[in-house]
């Protein structure tokens, strides 16, 4: 997304310099131009590497504490662990119970994920697609809901969650972690297959497809692009939730997830800082290494929800 | 966007389907529409349309938990909140928090989006992925690691730092009531700079790399190219990158409380700290007290709105600005 006009010339400064400069000497003051152009390229390159590296110290630093003794862990910049502490991770897994927090934030990312996606791929087909009365209204309340801040509607969820009997599963966390109207993926469905041609569907049902048919296998399949962008921002969202998560487990610790468990585990074992540093690095390192090996696709994700 | 040019649609068609039936008819003629409306509409209603509704109520009520009972008390809840000094702290913080963080991070975001999108500049995405990465990583965490990179014996930052000889005194940085905001703000800042880095490049994708060509042929130097061509083009995308990050400095609690809590002495209490400290209580030190904190969280809601909503006329003006803009391109 980022190289735009990289001619031959400019990528390779040395040929450039050389070949082109005896045969076409009126253009040698461009190319001395171009060519320090290409220089501050490789001068911002080298002054980007080390930034880079300070940018994401804290979780190399954190990555190494993990592995570190506690008195290790404050003598010294290094990061290389002189004998690694597996055991660490051990105890962050079983006896600060991260293994358990960590199999529910899977679940309740995986059930919003199913959740969000399907219902605001139908919502945003209807949308998109047809038009009926009410649909107008409900368009301006899900985009007032941009500026509801989540501080704002955590009491009365608490309240509801409880008084609908789903407190006592991770039931009522994924729903409620699911239940912010997701504006920007509903209209994101909205807006694709409002663009899609008519002949679709009318080739559809001249073949005698309904409406959940044509929507399910004509439409849902080309809508692939936008449900990998919907599936990456509830990812984000729900594998990241914070205040619902601690709000509705106050009382049911089981319930916990990894980031409510973790400032748990803060609270409880404040000084183990190796067995926190391993919980931290359990919680962070499975995102991480998901965004490294599909940030195409996030990045698109991201940058398609401001175009929007 | 695309939902402009469906409303003109719609209305054409529900011109038409408005001589064609009743509403009744239209209603059971689109009953699918509304099925697929449904479960979507039913988790909206339940947990955002409903409880930005019913924190109104709360805010009327005396309500001291969930396994009490709660009183109507009508405004008094208001009244306390409006002479509550710590209300007006937070209150103030908060402003103070989204005014520093937000061109903070709009401006680096933008010069590092700049530096990235940069045709000769090697392995950029690479570096893009580095700067991404704060953003992805849970909020909570991140503030419970940074808690230890900035501590004041021996950590990280502060190690570093003594050994640069650039500080005698390891800085207490999160403890020290002056240092905390901003230090706050930083670690928020590093958090979220990927995102707006991620918007920016987007922005920029617009600038068509020809006109680049073309300036740089007519003999304009980089720091020209720069202000007269990708500034202007870009700037109708600030309006909505600002509103979406000065959403983003109001949704600040995993951070703040991970990171400090709200202390030390309430130096860095924002609002959603507030209303989460008032609402839920401090274990052996205060009750409580759910309908107060609602009271303040709607007092405050209602300021946010106002200032998205200024910010959207002002978008639209900036958005109205960029059709004549392209308009006037197409002709010439």
């Amino acid at each position: 997304m980022t190289s735009t006009s990289t001619t031959t010339t400019t990528r390779r400064p040395d040929a450039a310099a050389g070949g082109a400069g005896q045969s076409r000497p009126p253009r040698a003051s461009r190319l001395t131009r171009l060519l320090r152009r290409n220089s501050r390229g490789k001068v911002t390159t080298i002054l980007l590497l080390p930034i880079c590296v300070i940018w994401i110290y804290p979780f190399l630093w954190m990555v190494s504490a993990a592995l570190k003794t506690d008195a290790e862990i404050f003598s010294g910049l290094g990061l290389i662990p002189s004998d690694p502490q597996w055991d660490n991770f051990a105890r962050a897994w079983n006896d600060a119970n991260m293994g358990q927090y960590f199999v529910n934030t899977v679940l309740i990312t995986g059930g919003s994920i199913a959740l969000v996606v399907m219902s605001a791929a139908m919502i945003g087909y209807a949308l998109g697609r047809y038009s009926f009365p009410g649909k107008r209204i409900i368009l301006v309340a899900y985009i007032a809901t941009v500026f509801v801040p989540e501080g704002y509607t955590v009491i009365p969820i608490f309240d509801l969650v409880n008084t609908l009997g789903l407190a006592e599963s991770l039931l009522g966390v994924t729903l409620a972690v699911s239940g912010g109207a997701n504006v920007i993926v509903v209209l994101l469905f909205a807006g694709f297959f409002n663009q899609l041609p008519k002949e679709l569907e009318e080739a559809a049902v001249i073949d005698g497809a309904g409406f959940v048919r044509v929507f399910w296998k004509v439409m849902l399949p080309l809508a692939k692009p936008v449900i990998a962008t919907a599936i990456i921002l509830q990812f984000m969202q729900a594998w990241n939730a914070y205040l619902l998560p601690l709000v509705l487990t106050l009382s049911r610790p089981e319930l916990r997830t990894l980031s409510v468990g973790m400032t748990a585990f803060q609270g409880q074992y404040f000084n183990d800082w190796s067995g926190m540093a391993a919980a931290a690095t359990i919680s962070l390192v499975p995102i991480i290494v998901v965004f490294v090996f599909l940030q195409r696709y996030f990045v698109d994700a991201v940058a398609g929800a401001v175009k929007q | 966007m695309t939902l402009q040019s469906d409303r003109y649609q719609e209305l054409a068609r529900s011109a038409r389907s408005a001589a064609a039936g009743s509403l009744g008819r239209r209603i059971v003629r689109a009953r699918w529409c509304y099925l697929f409306v449904l479960p979507s509409l039913t988790l909206s209603i339940l947990f955002t349309f409903y409880p930005a509704v019913a924190s109104w109520w709360i805010s009327l009520l005396d309500w001291s938990g969930f396994s009490s009972v709660p009183v109507y008390t009508g405004l008094d809840n208001f009244r306390e909140v409006l002479g509550d000094e710590y209300f007006w702290g937070a209150f103030r913080r908060s402003f103070i928090f989204m005014f520093a963080a937000v061109p903070l991070q709009l401006g680096i975001s933008l010069i590092v989006a700049i530096v990235l999108n940069d045709s000769k500049l090697r392995m950029a995405p690479f570096f893009r992925t580095m700067f991404f990465i704060p953003v992805v990583t849970t909020a909570a965490i991140v503030g419970i690691v940074m808690t230890f990179v900035l501590a004041q014996h021996n950590g990280p930052v502060n190690t570093a730092l003594m050994d640069l000889g650039l500080i005698d005194q390891p800085v207490d940085f999160l403890g020290n009531p002056d240092l905390a905001l901003p230090t706050v703000i930083g670690v928020f800042v590093w958090k979220w700079m990927g995102l707006t880095m991620i918007y920016w490049l987007a922005a920029l994708q617009v600038v068509p790399a020809d006109v680049y060509e073309a300036a740089r042929v007519d003999g304009a130097n980089r720091w020209q190219t720069h202000w007269r061509i990708t500034m202007p083009l870009i700037m109708p995308f600030a309006a909505i990158i600002t509103l979406i990050g000065a959403i983003g400095a109001l949704n600040v609690f995993p951070l703040i409380q991970t990171l400090t809590g709200g202390g030390p002495f309430f130096a860095t209490e924002v609002m959603e700290i507030y209303i989460y400290r008032t609402a839920f209580g401090v274990e052996g030190a205060t009750a409580p007290r759910l309908g107060y904190a609602s009271a303040a969280g709607v007092w405050f809601g209602i300021c946010v709105m106002l200032i998205a909503l200024l910010q959207g006329l002002a978008a639209r003006r900036v958005a109205a600005m960029r059709r004549d803009l392209q308009g006037g391109g197409a002709r010439s």
